[in-house]
């Protein structure tokens, strides 16, 4: 069953109890408004390892074609973990907003 | 066909719930509700239920498993009584705000402390908020009525609803009932068929999802909405259950309210003992009445209302302390429906029978006497049956 429930559905239209009946939607919520750290990514020292990739516990560093994209600020939570992983510095946290 | 049987309360709601036979019980022993899994393990055990009957380490798990089962399209049920009421308390919101339509007997015993086993409604009266629906019974009769309505309301509202008794007054007192065949209770409520659960095939689901700031309030607003409009599912419910009875009411019963000056708003057992008091006092001429609630949530504050409006004086008599220093929580929520009339009844609480003391009919008969002789109504957070130097 198909859902379309986001931050600008009313009240009479959320399902009950908030039931989810589409598997795998999270893609369609952002997840992440509440992170306080943010990664930012240097992309001249990045070599494009892909170490940082599947640590990712939210799956927010997206990968084409062997190489990482921009993070999903939408779903990233600012754990840090990538900053921590990186061979080569090439992520720094910074404070949000 | 009724059967005339004699049984406790327990029993009759044992009873109930073998005649449902709801698909999972999940409960954990507690006076004095422990004879309620008692009793349905023996049917269980005998082969007279195909339920599943999960012996659970916790009243807390009780409730998760029910919440589970209910979440997963079974037919839930548990019972429990006071502290075990307490351990379930996180989970009682969950599954209201679930809208899972779970179904409770609670054997209303005292909260601790100081510990004690006997009964009061402190035990439901704390959960009045938990989105849950209660029904308040006076007998073995009411408990095994509610029980059976308990699941159409609950499946008709998906709101989950706690049948109330009283602790070892109702639940173990041994009195005549009348019991309903098998084959109608069960086609009473009907086969349970939910439109969404988690175990439809081709149909994935979840239940009880992390809701963030932006979704939070509008669930919350959703629920308080079913409970707004769960009214008249239970009326309607109740008339449906009446044509296959003869019995019970709605809301509330208005006993010798024609013509009354004076009246008495209470709940449960001490219902019936009011009831000799009004009916002594008649007998001498005196226009005393009694509202005994049925439904406490969600409170049927617009008709109580307009049936209180034109009494003098009002007694309403609470079986919980809610410590707000403005009186017990049914005074509460009276005072609250009767604040929109424009005739204003004078309204006395009364804080009686905590951790099981007893009232009698000559208490009820003093406090009609004390509304008829035009008492203080300035004082009206009252204790009775309390013992009191400034009465010696």
């Amino acid at each position: 069953m198909k859902m379309s429930i986001n931050t600008k559905t009313p009240w009479q239209d959320i399902t009950i109890g908030g039931e989810i009946y589409e598997p795998a939607n999270s893609k369609n919520f952002s997840t992440g408004e509440w992170r306080r750290l943010k990664p930012i990514i240097d992309w001249d020292k990045c070599t494009q390892c892909l170490l940082c990739a599947p640590y990712c516990p939210d799956s927010s560093i997206p990968i084409k074609d062997k190489k990482r994209l921009e993070f999903d600020y939408d779903h990233c939570k600012g754990c840090g973990i990538c900053e921590n992983v990186c061979p080569v510095n090439a992520i720094k946290m910074v404070k949000e907003g | 066909m009724s059967i005339k049987e004699r049984m406790s309360g327990n029993e009759a709601v044992a009873y109930a719930m073998k005649q449902v036979e709801p698909d999972v019980m999940a409960a954990f022993p507690i006076t004095p509700s422990t004879e309620i899994p008692q009793y349905f393990s023996k049917y269980l055990a005998d082969g007279q239920v195909d339920t599943e009957f999960i012996a659970v380490e916790s009243e807390h798990s009780a409730m998760s498993a029910c919440m589970g089962a209910a979440a997963s399209g079974a037919r839930a049920t548990t019972a429990t009584s006071s502290a075990g009421l307490a351990y379930m308390w996180e989970i009682l919101y969950v599954v209201s705000a679930s809208r899972l339509p779970v179904v409770m007997a609670v054997v209303n015993r005292a909260l601790s402390g100081p510990i004690n086993i006997n009964n009061d409604h402190s035990d439901t009266m704390g959960a009045r908020d938990s989105g849950w629906i209660q029904l308040y019974s006076e007998s073995n009769q009411e408990a095994y009525d509610n029980y059976i309505q308990a699941y159409s309301i609950a499946e008709a509202t998906r709101l989950p609803v706690m049948v109330c008794q009283d602790g070892f007054i109702t639940s173990h007192g041994v009195s005549n009932i009348e019991l309903l065949e098998d084959e109608v209770v069960k086609s009473f409520v009907g086969t349970y068929e939910p439109d969404n659960y988690m175990l439809k095939e081709n149909s994935p689901m979840m239940a009880g999802p992390f809701a963030t700031i932006p979704y939070y309030m509008e669930i919350k607003r959703a629920q308080a909405e079913a409970m707004n409009t769960s009214y008249n599912s239970i009326e309607n419910i109740a008339k449906e259950f009446a044509k296959i009875s003869g019995r019970g009411c709605s809301f509330f019963e208005e006993f010798m309210m024609e013509d009354a000056d004076c009246a008495i708003v209470i709940l449960s057992s001490s219902a019936g003992t009011a009831k000799e008091a009004v009916k002594s006092l008649r007998q001498e001429g005196k226009r005393v009445g009694l509202i005994k609630l049925r439904v406490f949530r969600p409170f049927p504050g617009k008709i109580i209302a307009d049936t209180l409006k034109n009494i003098k004086t009002i007694s309403v008599m609470d079986k919980a302390e809610s410590f707000s220093g403005m009186g017990g929580p049914l005074y509460s929520d009276i005072k609250n429906a009767l604040y929109e009339t424009d005739e204003k009844p004078s309204i006395i609480n009364y804080i009686y029978g905590l951790g099981g003391r007893d009232i009698k009919v000559e208490d009820f008969i003093s406090i009609f006497n004390d509304m008829l002789n035009g008492t203080d109504t300035k004082d009206t957070y009252r204790y009775i049956g309390v013992r009191d130097k400034r009465d010696e």
